[in-house]
């Protein structure tokens, strides 16, 4: 039992501020209170259930598609959604939905995990591939083009990609895994580039209403901090290697901007956020149109060029 | 003084793809204790083969790596002055990588 006596000494007796009986185990960013593990899971679900009810992001009897990379962030969104459908009788039927962008030593990795993440929650996998719908893996792109705008051939297919899966799914909506932190350097990103169209849509919670099939954030208002520390207590079976084509400093240096600030006071997350959301954009402000694949016809104002330059 | 220490989220990439070391850190002449700032310069010198920045940022881990000594958030005790005791588990583990 010397071990628990040492345990006890280095959290200063500390107990938890919500059951005031156990022990503490984390300081939450969001509130900065110490709380135990068992307090923390049920602060962590019970909020995500909140978000999904108070922005109405489900329907009973809708099928559901999780965007599903095998990363802390899906496989985190997989578990708690399933359980939360379970506990709260959502009626949704839930789907697991990933991308194989093809891509050697790090997709087929990861989509290891998904497959076993299908069997852990009981959800089924839909894969759909580049190489499927393209003709293209990333390695066969990256070969051909180099690593100068891969990372922008490789979004917009992964965008279109998400949808013919849903489609193929027939689900009425995609849940993606997008953190707190996710948004807050996306809306700091979109500033830096002046890209106005996009910063009034990325703080969205729901977006493509429109389009044919929305997308929802359920994380986002969770901490990436919070995210891990609950994959780790829960010993969630999750991949993390970065893309092995990915350099993309720019995103680097804001993802890091915002870590430091988050050190010195982690309310900047959800400050940034809020300002993304409360930013009024003059009327006289030009948007850019979104316009429409002659190819395909699918919304986009880069796909033409890709699939030109692809030779497709 | 034995410790474990175990690399996640992607950390263990630099210390040669191992998760989990079951390492032995002598203390400094002339000092007691050990606390978590004398562990990651020993970390560093010892155990990170490759791209230290990506593990540490000054005197303490990079924003964004979580730590936590026998499964308790490092916030709560006290961070770099978190003292160690024979057999302590601490965990690293990089929120950094893809979701």
């Amino acid at each position: 039992m010397e071990d628990n006596d040492g345990k006890q000494k280095k959290a200063g007796g500390r107990l938890c501020s919500i059951c005031t009986q156990r022990k503490a185990a984390l300081k939450r960013p969001k509130t900065l209170e110490q709380i135990c593990r068992e307090c923390f899971f049920d602060v962590f679900e019970e909020e995500i259930h909140k978000v999904i009810i108070d922005n109405q992001l489900f329907k009973s009897g809708e099928r559901i598609a999780i965007g599903a990379s095998g990363g802390k962030d899906s496989t985190v969104l997989a578990y708690v959604l399933s359980e939360l459908n379970r506990r709260h009788n959502y009626g949704l039927d839930l789907f697991l939905l990933s991308v194989d962008e093809g891509i050697t030593g790090y997709r087929d990795d990861s989509l290891e995990t998904v497959k076993r993440n299908e069997v852990q929650y009981g959800l089924p996998l839909k894969v759909v591939s580049y190489k499927d719908l393209y003709g293209w893996t990333m390695d066969e792109i990256v070969k051909m083009i180099g690593l100068k705008n891969n990372c922008t051939f490789c979004g917009v297919f992964r965008r279109q990609a998400l949808d013919r899966g849903a489609a193929l799914l027939k689900v009425d909506k995609v849940a993606t895994g997008h953190n707190a932190d996710d948004i807050a350097e996306t809306v700091l990103l979109n500033i830096l580039r002046g890209d106005i169209a996009r910063l009034g849509r990325c703080t969205s919670i729901i977006t493509g209403e429109d389009g044919p099939i929305p997308r929802c954030k359920p994380f986002k208002y969770t901490y990436e901090k919070e995210i891990v520390m609950y994959a780790y207590f829960k010993k969630l079976d999750y991949f993390s290697t970065e893309c092995i084509y990915s350099p993309n400093a720019y995103r680097g240096f804001a993802r890091e901007f915002i870590k430091d600030l988050e050190r010195i006071r982690p309310r900047a997350i959800l400050d940034i956020i809020k300002s993304g959301e409360d930013f009024r954009i003059s009327t006289t402000t030009k948007m850019p149109e979104q316009g429409t694949c002659e190819r395909c016809g699918y919304i986009s104002s880069q796909v033409c060029y890709i699939f030109s330059c692809l030779h497709i | 003084m034995q410790l474990t220490l175990e690399f996640g989220g992607g950390l263990e990439l630099l210390c040669e793809s191992v998760k989990i070391h079951n390492v032995n850190v002598d203390l400094e002449a002339g000092e007691e204790k050990l606390t978590m700032k004398d562990l990651l310069s020993w970390v560093r010198t010892n155990l990170i083969k490759e791209r230290p920045e990506m593990f540490m940022k000054g005197d303490s881990v990079r924003p964004g790596v979580l730590v936590l000594v026998n499964d308790c958030d490092w916030e709560l005790s006290g961070q770099l002055d978190t003292t160690l005791e024979e057999k302590d588990v601490v965990v690293f583990i990089s929120t950094l990588h893809g979701g």
